[in-house]
């Protein structure tokens, strides 16, 4: 009987004390955006469904990038999950800094997550990052303009027709601008959309032996395309406009068209932010009829850095944040416009999320952007607005510098190609690619 | 003997000096107009902006979504510790170059100053390794001491400054009455320096109250100070104009009252020595 006493006592300890390790407080680093701050708001319900606590370190894209490099490079530990993106996760998986995310549960339904996401996260077939919400770019304009243009916006419109209804829909005594688009310096910013509407001219950063393509006819037309549309249709300044800045433009009803990332479809059309919520339209980015449109393909994963001491429980979290239960969990709260977008395939199944109007656009839009062949000619890097390489980003800030000198007059196009040709290939023969 | 100023020089040199100060101000005025509106209203046109509605709603969501006065201990922490200790280091050193100068007094306090030119990214990595090291990584006790670190040259060179003016007779009569070198630097040379003590102390607290690189990258939850907060509300994708800038006066506030009652103090200390 004593011995049972004792047995059980110490039953009781052991359970008590692995209940009490078990409940972890983990560290998460992410982004500052709409969605990121939503499932912060609804952590409790991970707390009340496995007992683990959640300290989040939330900074702007460019800050966490920073930091979570720092930390992981050094493996310091701060964080039990990184919020990271497409680019960092194949080149981080790559070197072993990332727990590899083949292992989660059933329930997880893990072949749900859209296959452009789990490519796009995977290094080797192994995924390193659980996508939160995935995004692409299209065409958002502005119906009633566009109509009283005497113009129809076709589904998967061209270069040429962009081009000529921004002209049209231009009237700068009303200070509308018939186009508005990124111009700002950043590899995330300007950089990003350039290099994805290059891809449509035909034009790539490298051929398949690492040697930049700025000296293309591609890339002259691009920029030279882009600059005289900008000039005729654009708005003032837009060598330094941004996502927030044309975001801004367009929901006082300044922009005729804007394309940008799907994400900002749910923000023009809230009618409590938005002037032009009820008469916006949506379309495919546009193509120049070489078969590859000019969208690119982003997603906001979450990630394990190797070597956490609380990697169960992070995978929890991270089951638990990307789940099909997280989405239903917001869409009861906050309505079905407002769930993260563009990571599962079952969303766009869903009977609910298909009422709302920008959804099979997203969907549409996301599966046509292939980061293993996104460009006409062969090229040997992966990633449609960026190249899947340590060196990108440093580069792409200083090439998007110079076209964005370029945007504003500093320089003819010319020699900001020249510019951009010249130091890539600098950096990329110090890099030992060339 | 000073120049004469004519009426009309005086008017045009006041109203030089108020349009400065306007433009000087005008980001933290707009900063201060923009928390009291909606990140609708926030983003339209000034005039707009002006005329639109009034409201506590970007306050009361930055209250809702971030622990404020958690930012702010360790903002006081960090900011009040690194100073003191700060102080406590530089005061014998600016002790012994300003009374006992070597030939190369003068080249180590322009080298102590140059350090400051260095920029703070090139010994990220190693703090960074050395905080993992020694466990300080997320605490206020490591940023105390980098911030420490990063400040003593301005708070070396300051109370030099400030120890130059004083009569080194007044310590020789001290020493003549049998003061030792500790009773020297309390009783004598610190009651005398305190104004400069003050104003280099007020000015060291600004400046590491403001400091953002390394209070970024050496913080995670824990020990983050207030340019942690405000760097949550910035958002190149997404709209937190008027959060961002709720945040923004709510972390500045502390100083700039601080500031405001101290600015007498300020202007006497950094402009000590100026005019003989």
């Amino acid at each position: 009987m004593r011995f049972n006493k004792l047995i059980s006592a110490a039953a009781a300890a052991t359970l008590m004390a692995s209940g009490v390790a078990y409940a972890e407080t983990l560290t998460i680093a992410t982004v500052n955006n709409g969605d990121m701050i939503r499932m912060q708001g609804l952590t409790d319900d991970f707390t009340a469904k496995t007992g683990h606590k959640v300290e989040w370190v939330t900074l702007e894209e460019n800050v966490l990038r920073q930091r979570v490099t720092t930390d992981i490079t050094t493996k310091g530990g701060a964080f039990d999950i990184m919020t990271i993106g497409m680019y960092e996760t194949p080149i981080w998986g790559k070197n072993g800094w990332l727990v590899p995310l083949d292992d989660l549960s059933a329930e997880y339904n893990a072949a749900d997550i859209l296959p452009a996401m789990s490519g796009g996260l995977s290094y080797n077939g192994t995924m390193f990052a659980a996508p939160f919400y995935g995004e692409s770019s299209m065409i958002m304009y502005r119906a009633d303009l566009m109509k009283k243009a005497g113009l129809t916006m076709p589904d998967a419109p061209s270069w040429s027709f962009i081009a000529k209804a921004a002209r049209e829909m231009t009237d700068r005594d009303n200070d509308i601008n018939g186009i508005c688009l990124r111009g700002k310096a950043g590899w995330g910013e300007g950089g990003a959309f350039i290099t994805a509407m290059s891809n449509s001219f035909g034009a790539r950063w490298f051929d398949e032996n690492w040697n930049a393509q700025f000296d293309s006819r591609e890339w002259s037309d691009t920029l030279n395309f882009f600059v005289n549309m900008m000039t005729d249709a654009g708005p003032a300044g837009y060598a330094t406009n941004g996502f927030n800045e044309n975001l801004s433009l367009f929901q006082q009803g300044k922009c005729g068209m804007w394309i940008d990332a799907t994400v900002a479809a749910s923000f023009v059309t809230n009618p409590k932010d938005s002037t032009v919520a009820d008469k916006v339209g949506f379309a495919l980015a546009p193509d120049n009829g070489m078969g590859v449109r000019s969208n690119w393909l982003w997603a906001w994963a979450l990630a394990i850095p190797a070597g956490t001491q609380k990697e169960a429980a992070a995978k929890q979290f991270i089951e638990w944040a990307t789940s099909n239960g997280y989405i239903e969990l917001v869409a009861s709260k906050e309505g079905w416009a407002n769930v993260p977008p563009g990571a599962r395939t079952s969303l766009y199944e869903n009977a609910n999320y298909k009422k709302v109007p920008f959804a099979q656009m997203t969907l549409d839009s996301i599966l046509s952007a292939d980061p293993n062949n996104s460009t006409v000619d062969p090229s040997p890097y992966v990633g449609v607005q960026f190249a899947a390489i340590p060196e990108f980003a440093g580069i792409a800030t200083e090439v998007s510098q110079e076209f964005s000198a370029a945007y504003a007059g500093q320089q003819t196009v010319a020699e900001a190609l020249a510019k951009a040709q010249a130091l890539t290939n600098d950096a990329m023969e110090a890099a030992g690619y060339r | 003997m000073a120049r004469a100023v004519t009426p009309r020089r005086k008017l045009f040199n006041t109203l030089l000096a108020w349009a400065v100060g306007m433009v000087i101000f005008f980001p933290i005025f707009w900063i201060f107009v923009l928390s009291f509106k909606t990140e609708g209203d926030a983003i339209s046109t000034p005039l707009e902006v002006l005329t639109s509605a009034w409201t506590l709603e970007s306050y009361a969501v930055v209250q809702d979504r971030s622990d404020y006065f958690k930012h702010f201990t360790n903002s006081v922490i960090i900011a009040v510790g690194s100073t003191l200790l700060g102080v406590l280091v530089a005061v014998p050193a600016a002790w012994s170059m300003a009374f006992v100068p070597s030939k190369r007094t003068r080249g180590i306090l322009m080298w102590m100053l140059s350090t400051k030119m260095l920029p703070a990214v090139g010994v990220l990595y190693p703090i960074y390794l050395l905080f993992i090291e020694m466990g300080l990584l997320d605490s206020r006790t490591g940023l105390v001491v980098v911030l420490m670190l990063i400040n003593l040259p301005i708070i070396v060179w300051m109370l030099y400054t400030y120890f130059r003016e004083i009569p080194v007779e007044i310590l020789e009569a001290a020493r003549m009455d049998g003061a030792s070198l500790r009773s020297e630097l309390l009783y004598v040379l610190t009651p005398m320096a305190i104004p400069g003590i003050a104003s280099t102390v007020l000015l060291n607290v600004i400046l590491a109250w403001n400091e953002a690189f390394w209070t970024l990258n050496l913080t995670a939850a824990k020990a983050a100070p207030l340019t942690a907060f405000i760097a949550s509300y910035s958002s190149p994708e997404g709209l937190f104009y008027a959060k961002l800038s709720a945040a923004s006066v709510m972390a500045i506030t502390p100083i700039l009252i601080m500031g405001w009652f101290s600015q007498k103090q300020l202007v006497r200390g950094l402009t000590f020595g100026a005019v003989k």
